[in-house]
C-alpha cells in the first residue's frame, strides 16, 4: 500500500502550487501515471481523500493520464509504443530494447484551481 | 465571481525523495561507496545471501556495512551483525518500502570515508519499493527458485527498475523442479541485457561470482562509461 506515501508527497506539492497561486481551493488534479509507475489508481484515490482531509485540496477529485511504455528500437531506429509491460522488444521487428523513453512518469501535472477575482495579497 | 482555472504544475510527485537521492548518490560516489539495494519479495533469501556477503568481504579485508528495513524486529540486523560487519536495522512500523530519507537517517554518525561497500536490505515486497530511489548506484532484485519462474512477468515494474537479478536458493532448483531456461527467459523478456547471478548462500554456489559482480560496479564508479548506451 505504498500508494498511501505516494498520497502524502502529492498533497504536500499541490498544497505548495495551491498557496503560491493564492488559490482558494481546488476542484481537480490531473495526474500522468507511466505503465511502469506501480500505482493502483483506486488504492491512490482511497489514500488522497483520506490525506487531503483539512487542507485545502480536501474534495478535490483525482484525473488520470495513462502513459503507455514507449521504447527506442535500435533495429528500426525509431520510437515504439509496446502493448504490455512484461515483453521489451519491438513489436514490428523483436529486437530487444531497454532503452525506455516514457512509461515511468508519477507526475503531477495540473492542478484546476477556484480563486475569487480579487488577486491575491 | 468564481473562476476555476487550470494551473499547470508538471512535477514529479516524488520530487523530494528524488533529489535527497541524488544528493546521497553524490555523496557515495565521492566517497567510492557502492551502495546496493537489494529488493525481494520476503522469503526469497536477502539476508542469507547479504550475510554471506558481508562476511566473505569482512574476512577478505573489505570495508562493507548494511542496513536492513523490516516492519518490525532487530532479526535481520542481528543475523547480518555476524559477519563482523556495522549494520543497523531500520524498523518501518507498517511502511511497505524504504525512503531515502529513512535512509539517511540511519547512516548518521557512520563516516562514508570508511566505507567501501554499503547494502540496502529493503523490506520484502515486489511492488512498493520499485517507485523510491535511495541513491543506490546498483538495484538488485532477487528470486528464489522456490519461487516459481514467472515472478519477473508477475511484477515487471520492479525488475525492469533493477540493473541486476539475482536467483538465489540454487541448491534447492531440483527438488523444486525449477525450470532455469524460462526464469532467464523471463528475465530478459521484462529487462534485455539485465546482469543475471545464480547463488546458493547455503553451499556458497555462485558467491564468487556474485562478489565478482559487485567488485566490477564499484571500479565504474570511479570511471563510468562515457556513452549512456552501446
Amino acid at each position: 500500500m505504498h500508494e498511501l506515501s505516494i498520497a502524502h508527497s502529492l498533497v504536500e506539492i499541490a498544497t505548495e502550487h495551491v498557496r503560491a497561486a493564492g488559490a482558494d481551493s481546488v476542484r481537480s488534479l490531473t495526474l500522468k501515471l507511466g505503465a511502469l509507475s506501480c500505482v493502483h489508481k483506486s488504492a491512490l484515490e482511497f489514500s488522497f481523500e483520506l490525506v487531503a482531509k483539512n487542507t485545502p485540496l480536501e474534495g478535490a477529485v483525482l484525473h488520470f493520464i495513462d502513459v503507455p511504455v514507449v521504447v527506442y528500437c535500435p533495429q528500426c531506429a525509431c520510437e515504439v509504443e509496446l502493448p504490455g509491460i512484461q515483453r521489451f522488444r519491438c513489436p514490428q521487428c523483436d529486437t530487444p530494447t531497454a532503452e525506455i523513453r516514457s512509461g515511468r512518469e508519477l507526475d503531477l501535472q495540473s492542478l484546476e484551481i477556484v480563486q475569487s477575482d480579487a488577486a491575491p495579497a | 465571481m468564481i473562476q476555476p482555472r487550470i494551473l499547470e504544475v508538471r512535477t514529479k510527485i516524488l520530487k523530494k525523495n528524488d533529489q535527497l537521492a541524488r544528493d546521497m548518490r553524490d555523496e557515495f560516489v565521492a566517497a567510492d561507496v557502492l551502495v546496493t539495494n537489494l529488493v525481494s519479495s520476503p522469503g526469497t533469501g536477502k539476508t542469507a545471501l547479504l550475510r554471506e556477503t558481508l562476511t566473505r568481504l569482512v574476512q577478505a579485508g573489505v570495508r562493507a556495512a548494511a542496513v536492513v528495513g523490516d516492519l518490525e524486529t532487530d532479526n535481520d540486523a542481528q543475523r547480518l551483525a555476524e559477519s563482523g560487519a556495522p549494520v543497523r536495522q531500520i524498523m518501518t512500523h507498517g511502511c511497505c518500502h524504504l525512503e531515502a530519507d529513512m535512509i539517511q537517517e540511519h547512516l548518521a554518525g557512520w563516516n562514508l570515508a570508511e566505507l567501501d561497500y554499503l547494502f540496502i536490505e529493503n523490506v520484502g515486497n515486489l511492488v512498493c519499493p520499485a517507485s523510491w530511489d535511495l541513491g543506490e548506484a546498483v538495484r538488485v532484485s532477487l528470486l528464489s527458485v522456490t519461487e516459481g519462474e514467472d515472478k519477473p512477468l508477475k511484477y515487471p515494474g520492479l525488475f525492469n527498475s533493477s540493473d541486476a537479478a539475482v536467483i538465489t536458493k540454487i541448491d534447492l532448483a531440483g527438488p523444486c523442479e525449477f525450470d532455469r531456461e524460462t526464469a532467464l527467459e523471463n528475465i530478459q523478456s521484462v529487462r534485455p541485457g539485465m546482469s543475471v547471478l545464480e547463488t546458493s548462500a547455503k553451499t556458497g554456489e555462485g558467491i564468487d561470482a556474485w562478489i565478482d559482480y559487485l567488485q566490477t560496479k564499484r571500479a565504474q564508479l570511479a570511471a563510468p562509461p562515457a556513452e549512456a548506451s552501446g
